[in-house]
């Protein structure tokens, strides 16, 4: 077959080379012009007339122009590089443009073996070496996903530029393979950890299975009678993972025989929903893809965060993209179907000015993408995956700390909304019935994502799967929610319906199969994207954009008619049964017959054994600042308090209409700390969505970095005139090294504290997730192993609902003349705040919660947002007040005068301290002169501390009675927006 | 007076239908949400409908080209059929996504009444980065029918190819017919002249909408139906506290909702 090359290019402006000159300008290289044009390869056969209206259909005339077989190079150039995809990467535009030349020539591509493949080429101009060129064309791929071709202009004017079409070929193979497991504890061990071995050796890749659980499944096996297949051993592993059944959660710890997710989170919910008794709003948690709560009469809202950590250190895009798409499958996968309303992301990376190496293998081989690499490619991968979705994002934050720079955490959730009712059942139940179709509908199952949920539970080193990586298709995702969630659902069309996510449809199929109690699947029904797949890899592939369905005989039909005229792939692939099996044919024979009560409740508990020992840091010895002016520059400058803007506006968070507390407050536009959305058009019943989150407390105490996460939260949802009465939350738990004492020392500290406060304040947990291995190890540029562990980190999002949105407040300072207060005492809490972290310093006292203080403040504060009481709001959080106070000044811009002597303050006695301090429970707002009794009256914990400024002076007055800060609030704005400017 | 049909058109990657048609349906119109499958395969028909909406979204993720792989399914299947919808008494909308689709269709500007020749293109903007924000905008065309009595608007464009481009010789073509709907301006109401983020994509002229030669075709990049109520406003926190201290009521409404009013309009009227 002859593959033919079409090229497109635009001759009016080539943005993508300008930016690409730009940054490889920025990044120190003497280029001095760079162009870019798109390439198609298309493996069929077409007739010249054919190939010109493709060509003509690829290209937009008015600025663009296309050739056949031939590459326009310009005049002078120096290098090109063409980057393309690697054989099996799921290639989007390759795919519409398929669909297009289908449409346009009623012709049908024979794929895999006919397909179209897009790559872009791109020409460089400059003072380059042929080592800088080789070191661009590697930043402009992944090698894991993508391929490049590099050639000086003498070479591709004598060769041109060679047609690759990438094609997967594996060789044929039949059925499964039969596992043995009468092998030594050693063997066993390294079977757990390595994964099955291939004829040749070689291993699939880890199962993740600890000892204790290959000897209960040998035990089955043996009381079966026979050998596990491949396929039983991999279902097995994946339906047992760490990711999938949170084994450290659920294990005993200690004295708490039932382990800490039923101990701690799971009890604070049913106690929570006990003591509010007819006012509790929770409808379903803990029990399905994502948590349910009451928004109206009419309504539920679910909410539901994930982490994508290890994708996304090896394909930040690719990581991120899938991220961001699978958790709105958790959306979509609750009951019978939510419609994703609301995306937010938190990501933790390693400084991006950090340019250090570090490698996977030694002697500097494998070497790891780099903070900037790895926030660039997470950034821009829930751009395209959330916008593509047409799913408003309008909360979100990025956290920066060097003990990320092994591994980022990349945080996605989304919220989705229902009616309670669906057909004149409740909408959040559903059930498979036996009899009814096992259907999936959305993409096809490749290698990618193989070992997905395995290999999360595991610490990334130099063994991680490479197949592992997923690639995103969020259109294929979309159209198969609409189809879903707009129309299939109400017309009744299924029983039940799930996410393919970790684990693929192993998991999904075995998890539905509990509602009736078995399946048969056909595994030769699956469609994958090319052939000879081992019937293991279909079944536990994590091929994303899929979900599966449960769909009564007698309406299957109709289902498969309505996904066909929307573009939707759909398929049977078996039956659910009530056998109380799980069974798996390929062609005829049995791959896999397990017990269903096994196969879900067969693995064994383990006795976890804890120690913790908190740390003793002393008391940093520094003295104040001379010039704190500039010390609150260099603070509002800082990764982790300065403007994220950029990231902010390249997320579409004004998609459905819904918007109205933004991303961004004020005319100065600074990132706010929760976000108002009214999903339903036409009411002013608002969803509060925020975040909270202290690592860095970590170094002192989990417990408080737990308890302070959690009041972050809440806190930063009252600020914007959230109500903490109709307000529920979701944990992320993102440890590193869980198989170490001290680790989960630290783990069963963060969960207790869970309980207490969110008791408490009344806020129960609806959904979590935990990823436990956030571990890197590897090697740096002189070969030394290296191992980075993250801190202990636990993300508290919170949901809250507020019946009418015009009650809201943004921090911006409003109005000259208005009266500003501090709500809540300061106290000497600097410990692992970000003040002392500028001085390399840790601290001695971290920031601790009274949570009965903070409920009756946050109470009020709520009455008085309905009175609109309050002109201005903020959240005293990271940084502290003076970094509150500047951004309330930068994003009204309005300035302030502030009398520090005024704040209510224990046992502070520093300016700085009192400027940095992190204590919990403190908001900074300004009011009305004439509602400034009011206002006294319902918070008489608010002290006036100075007022808002009719000019641009942001001034504060010291415990000592002198002007110890005289800044503009332009230069504050300058420092604040600066260090991301051009990112 | 029946409330004029209009044609939301969905799928494939459309995602502002429901907003669209809410906007419709507030202002007196009869939405109707219709997948383009169900117009090729003739389960629903243009010539029952006096609107045509393609609304915002990421039509086949805007693979090979914002807008193009939308029109080519429409070009392919419906082409007689849409030409013949833009070229009677009725009206025709495309907003963002919507309006590449709309140009890619040749369905605006239209100049010398070639209706499905394609005349202007949306290229990425000039930061090469999709980005949403805010934009003023001053209302330049008085033969278009969507913006009478609109003289500004404050509403959000979320696009990453919506740098308008025409030849030089055909977009004076365009002003001089007074087909230059929408521009770009700063917060003052003065040109934008290209300057970011007024401008904020790089457009020329500051162009941000369109319509064809009879003014009821109308093509733009930033979304009117995003801001239908006050609350949407971004500013709403401080025009409250203004209102509150006036002893004002709040308003209700956004100012996007007059676009879809003039469309009811023009079949009441």
């Amino acid at each position: 077959m002859s593959a033919f090359r079409l090229e497109v290019r635009n001759t009016v402006k080539d943005s993508r080379g300008k930016t690409r000159l730009n940054r490889l300008k920025a990044d120190g290289y003497k280029v001095e012009a760079v162009w870019t044009a798109d390439l198609y390869t298309i493996n069929k056969e077409f007739s010249p007339d054919e190939k010109e209206k493709i060509g003509i259909m690829l290209t937009n005339p008015i600025f663009e122009v296309f050739s056949v077989d031939k590459l326009t190079a310009p005049q002078d150039f120096d290098y090109v590089i063409e980057t393309g995809f690697l054989p099996g990467v799921t290639d989007n535009v390759g795919h519409t443009a398929r669909e297009g030349i289908e449409d346009l020539l009623h012709v049908k591509f024979d794929t895999p073996n006919e397909n179209v493949h897009s790559s872009v080429i791109t020409y460089l101009k400059g003072g380059l070496s042929r080592e800088d060129v080789q070191v661009i064309a590697e930043s402009l791929v992944n090698p894991l996903i993508q391929r490049i071709n590099v050639k000086s202009k003498e070479a591709f004017e004598k060769d041109g530029m060679e047609i690759v079409v990438p094609k997967v070929s594996i060789s044929e193979k039949s059925g499964a393979d039969e596992v043995n497991l009468d092998i030594s504890d050693e063997a066993l061990i390294k079977l757990g950890k390595l994964g099955i071995e291939n004829e040749d050796g070689t291993r699939r890749g880890p199962l993740a299975l600890r000892l204790s659980y290959l000897k209960v499944i040998q035990d089955y096996f043996k009381k079966e009678g026979r050998k596990p297949t491949d396929v039983e051993i991999e279902s097995i592993a994946q339906t047992w993972s760490e990711h999938c059944k949170h084994t450290i959660f659920r294990d005993p710890m200690d004295e708490i025989k039932d382990g800490i997710y039923k101990h701690y989170i799971k009890a604070a919910t049913n106690k929570i929903r006990q003591d509010k008794g007819d006012k509790d709003f929770c409808v379903s948690v803990f029990t399905d893809n994502s948590g349910g709560i009451v928004f109206d009469e009419d309504h539920i809202i679910t909410d539901k965060a994930e982490t994508h950590n290890s994708p996304s250190a090896l394909d930040p895009f690719g990581g991120a993209v899938t991220g961001i798409v699978g958790v709105n499958r958790d959306t979509l996968g609750f009951g019978m179907g939510a419609k994703p309303i609301i995306n937010r992301y938190g990501y933790c990376f390693g400084n991006p000015q950090d340019k250090t190496p570090l490698y996977r293998g030694k002697d500097k081989t494998n070497k790891a993408l780099t903070p900037r690499q790895i926030m660039d490619g997470v950034v821009l991968g829930v751009n395209a995956g959330g916008n593509q979705s047409g799913i408003p994002c309008p909360q979100g934050w990025a956290y920066f700390e060097d003990r990320y720079r092994g591994k980022p955490l990349v945080f996605v959730g989304t919220i989705g909304l229902m009616p309670n009712e669906i057909n004149g059942k409740p909408s959040w139940e559903k059930g498979a019935k036996s009899g009814d179709k096992i259907v999936n509908i959305g993409g096809y199952v490749g290698m990618d994502g193989i070992h997905g949920a395995t290999f999360s539970s595991e610490a990334l080193d130099t063994g991680s799967p490479v197949t592992a990586v997923q690639i995103g298709d969020p259109i294929t995702q979309k159209k198969l929610s609409d189809a879903i969630a707009k129309e299939a659902r109400d017309k009744g069309l299924y029983n039940s319906i799930t996410d393919n996510g970790a684990g693929g449809i192993s998991c999904s199929v075995a998890e539905m199969a509990k509602e009736c109690g078995g399946c048969e699947v056909e595994l030769e029904k699956v469609k994958t994207k090319y052939a000879n797949l081992s019937p293991w890899q279909i079944w536990i592939s994590e091929s994303q954009e899929r979900m599966t369905l449960a769909v009564p005989p007698e309406k299957l039909d109709q289902f498969m008619d309505l996904m066909k005229r929307r573009g939707v792939e759909a398929y049977t692939m078996g039956t659910f049964t009530d056998s109380g099996r799980c069974k798996v044919t390929f062609h005829g024979e049995t791959v896999m017959d397990l017990d269903m009560e096994f196969l879900h409740e067969g693995l064994p508990r383990e006795q976890q054994h804890t120690t913790y020992t908190r740390p003793k840091h002393k008391v940093p010895d520094f003295e104040c600042p001379k010039n704190l002016s500039e010390t609150l520059k260099k603070m509002l400058a800082r990764n982790n308090l300065c403007s994220y803007e950029y990231i902010s506006i390249q997320y579409d968070h004004e998609v459905q209409a819904s918007s109205c507390i933004k991303p961004l407050h004020g005319k100065g536009r600074v990132n706010g700390p929760a976000s108002v959305t009214v999903p339903l058009l036409g009411k002013r019943r608002g969803i509060v969505a925020s975040q909270g989150i202290n690592p860095r407390y970590s170094d002192l105490d989990t417990y408080h970095m737990a308890a302070c996460a959690i009041d972050t939260a809440i806190r930063n949802a009252v600020s914007v005139g959230g109500n903490i009465d109709h307000m529920a939350l979701m944990d992320n738990f993102c440890w590193c090294s869980s198989n170490e004492a001290e680790r989960l020392g630290q783990l069963k500290e963060a969960a207790r504290a869970c309980y207490e406060v969110t008791t408490a304040m009344g806020t129960p947990f609806i959904s979590g997730k935990d990823s436990m291995f956030n571990d890197f190890s590897g090697f740096d540029e002189n070969g030394n192993p290296v191992k980075i562990s993250v801190p202990p980190t636990l993300l508290v999002s919170s949901i809250g609902v507020i019946e009418d949105v015009n009650h809201c407040q943004t921090m911006d300072n409003k109005l000259a003349g208005d009266l500003l207060y501090i709500i809540g005492e300061t106290k000497n809490e600097l410990g692992g705040s970000e003040y002392f972290h500028m001085h390399d310093k840790i601290g001695a006292t971290v920031p601790e919660v009274d949570t009965k203080l903070a409920l009756d403040r946050y109470k009020r504060f709520y009455k008085a947002c309905q009175k609109d009481l309050m002109s201005s709001t903020a959240s005293v959080s990271l940084g502290g007040l003076g970094i509150a106070l500047s951004k309330m000044a930068i994003a009204g811009r309005l300035g302030m005068e502030i009398d520090l002597r005024k704040v209510p303050a224990i046992d502070v006695k520093r300016d700085d301290y009192l400027l940095f301090s992190e204590s919990q429970m403190r908001f900074t707002v300004t009011v009305d002169p004439n509602k400034k009794a009011d206002f006294e009256k319902r918070m008489p914990d608010a002290k006036l501390i100075g007022k808002v400024r009719d000019d641009q002076k942001f001034v504060i007055t010291g415990l000592g009675g002198k002007t110890i800060i005289d800044a503009s609030v332009s230069d504050l704005e300058t420092s604040y927006k600066k260090t991301f400017k051009d990112y | 007076m029946a409330k004029p049909k209009a044609l939301i058109l969905s799928g494939y990657g459309i995602n502002c239908e429901e907003e669209t048609a809410y906007a419709f349906q507030k202002y007196g119109a009869n939405p109707e949400i219709v997948h383009v499958n169900d117009l090729i395969d003739g389960l629903k028909k243009f010539e029952d409908y006096q609107i045509l909406a393609i609304p915002g979204g990421f039509a086949y993720g805007d693979d090979t080209g914002a807008g193009k792989a939308m029109a080519n399914r429409i070009a392919n299947n419906l082409r007689e059929a849409v030409l013949k919808f833009v070229q009677k008494d009725k009206l025709a909308i495309g907003i963002c996504n919507g309006f590449q689709v709309l140009t890619a269709l040749g369905l605006a500007p239209a100049l010398d009444d070639q209706y499905g020749e394609r005349q202007s293109g949306l290229m990425a903007n000039d930061n090469n980065r999709y980005t949403c924000r805010w934009v003023h905008l001053k209302t330049g065309s008085k033969k278009c029918v969507w913006t009478k009595g609109v003289e500004r608007l404050y509403i959000p464009i979320a696009h990453g190819e919506g740098y308008f481009y025409m030849p030089e010789e055909k977009v004076k073509e365009l002003q001089t017919n007074d087909q230059v709907v929408f521009t770009y301006t700063k917060e003052d109401g003065s040109p934008a002249g290209g300057e970011y983020p007024y401008n904020p994509n790089g457009s020329i002229l500051d162009i941000a909408g369109i319509c064809d030669g009879s003014g009821r075709v109308l093509g733009l990049m930033p979304h009117p139906e995003r801001h239908l109520f006050f609350h949407n406003h971004p500013d709403f926190t401080l025009l409250k506290e203004k209102y509150l201290r006036e002893d004002e009521a709040l308003p209700q409404e956004g100012e996007g909702g007059k676009v879809f009013k003039n469309a009811v309009n023009y079949f009441s009227g």
